[in-house]
């Protein structure tokens, strides 16, 4: 079976024209292939470039050299050289994210960000805020929050916002960054059951997993990302 | 549908624009950064022909929006159009009912039925979240960020396809602003707006954009995806006004 989302030769450094333009290579010659049904957790020290390649799989870093090919719409697409209404549309349909922070919108309410991904793809509105509800009641987030802007809510509490964001729309293809990384144990057994009925369902995920036991339950291998050689 | 090519525009020896092009597609919201002067507005006033360029052109749905005359653009401005100025008083008449100002636009599109008129005036000022019993008093004594929602219903109640926005959420408090942002974001969404909106707050931007445009003297320097231009900047102008931001 084809892949979901492959690189080839992905590349990535970061020109820092405010310090003398000094330049830092980050990622280099970065070939990884994940499957439908198939989780990856990425692999290697901290700033190693885990973050840096997951922010450049959905085109949030622009790549530097090399291909990210996902498969969208039945074919391959190249996110490294789409356009930009390629890549929202993408976003829409077939990847996800889902980062350590929330970037609340003021004013809106919990209920309404956890639909808005659903909506987007069509979902009639009544159906997308009754599967936001379940969502975030399956992550032990009380109804009373439900209708409130997570602006003011613990760090905790917006990760599973964001958890809940991520996973409602059911994508294809899901980045996961640190995703259990503020929970308590109970949560952290909840986001371990929807990584794996994720997979059940054909999703390809890619993820950064400090957590050990996240880890073994979810992860079927590890990819490694090491520090670029030749820097400085 | 907004196409525009090779934007030059000097005033005397500065150089307001230089050779800019821009695509405005359907749904899309395009957002114009970069600081004072950079000619963001300029940009803005050449787009939606109030001003005419040097050099360049600027298409409408294929048609240049600097050959088709005054009454065509007028009528442009009325119907498929609508400009949102950042002082409210630019956009409202001041000495007509708040009701009056949004049917004002109905009625400059044909509209002649009063009573619909006023149905569609209160409607658009609950979508707005203009308190109904305000309808007939005057936008002056209207606070400031009730005037520029007021002056938002006046815009879209004729449902204009493109809507420029210049600086719609300087000059009011953070509180509003956010509020504004919001309706801004909602109603483009509701509606398959396109928005092109000029604004020099990145936050703004952030929230609102699809793409980003970042002009620097008259230049486009970078422009693309707006988190990948806001998190992974390439030009030295667009670093310095990214680090530049209190914790977009």
């Amino acid at each position: 079976m084809s892949a979901a989302l492959r690189t080839e030769g992905l590349a990535k450094a970061f020109t820092l024209h405010l310090q003398g333009g000094v330049r830092i290579p980050v990622l280099g010659g970065v070939d990884l292939a994940v499957h439908p049904g198939e989780c990856v957790a990425l692999w290697g020290p901290s700033g190693a470039g885990k973050s840096t390649l997951m922010r450049c799989l959905y085109g949030n870093y622009g790549a530097g050299a090399g291909r990210i090919l996902l498969r969208h719409r039945g074919a391959e697409m190249d996110l490294a050289t789409a356009e930009p209404r390629a890549v929202i549309a993408a976003r829409r349909e077939t990847i996800g994210y889902v980062s350590q922070f929330l970037r609340v919108i003021p004013r809106v309410a919990t209920r309404d960000i956890v639909a808005e991904p659903m909506i987007a793809r069509g979902m009639a509105r009544e159906e997308a805020l009754a599967r936001a509800t379940a969502l975030l009641h399956r992550l032990n987030l009380p109804e009373r929050l439900h209708g409130l802007p997570p602006a003011t809510f613990s760090g905790g509490e917006q990760q599973r916002v964001n958890l809940a964001r991520g996973f409602a729309p059911g994508y294809p293809v899901l980045l996961l960054d640190e995703p259990t990384a503020s929970l308590d144990a109970a949560n952290r057994a909840v986001v371990i059951a929807m990584i794996n009925e994720a997979k059940a369902a054909g999703a390809a995920i890619i993820g950064i997993f400090h957590d050990a036991e996240v880890r073994g339950a979810v992860a079927d291998r590890l990819f490694d990302v090491l520090p670029h050689q030749d820097a400085a | 549908m907004l196409t525009a090519e090779g934007l030059t525009l000097h005033f005397g020896v500065i150089p307001a624009l230089v050779d800019v092009a821009i695509e405005v597609a359907e749904g899309e919201v395009v957002a114009i950064v970069g600081e004072s002067g950079s000619g963001k507005t300029t940009l803005l006033r050449v787009l939606s022909g109030l001003m005419a360029p040097d050099a360049g052109s600027v298409r409408w749905l294929g048609a240049d929006v600097h050959a088709m005359g005054e009454a065509a653009r007028r009528r442009l401005m009325r119907t498929d159009w609508g400009f949102v100025h950042q002082n409210p008083r630019d956009g409202l008449r001041l000495n007509v009912s708040a009701g009056g100002n949004v049917g004002e636009r109905l009625m400059a599109v044909g509209a002649r039925h009063y009573g619909n008129i006023r149905a569609q005036a209160i409607e658009w000022l609950a979508r707005v979240e203009v308190d109904a019993t305000r309808i007939d008093d005057l936008p002056r004594t209207f606070s400031g960020g009730m005037q520029q929602r007021l002056q938002i219903a006046r815009t879209l109640v004729t449902n204009p396809r493109l809507v420029f926005m210049d600086e719609p959420t300087g000059g009011l408090d953070v509180s509003v602003q956010a509020r504004l942002l919001d309706l801004i974001r909602t109603l483009s969404r509701e509606l398959g707006l396109s928005v092109l909106i000029v604004t020099h707050d990145i936050a703004a931007a952030r929230l609102l954009a699809d793409r980003i445009l970042v002009m620097r003297r008259g230049r486009v320097v970078e422009q693309g995806l707006t988190d990948r231009v806001l998190d992974d900047p390439q030009h030295p102008y667009t670093q310095l006004l990214v680090s530049s931001v209190l914790a977009a």
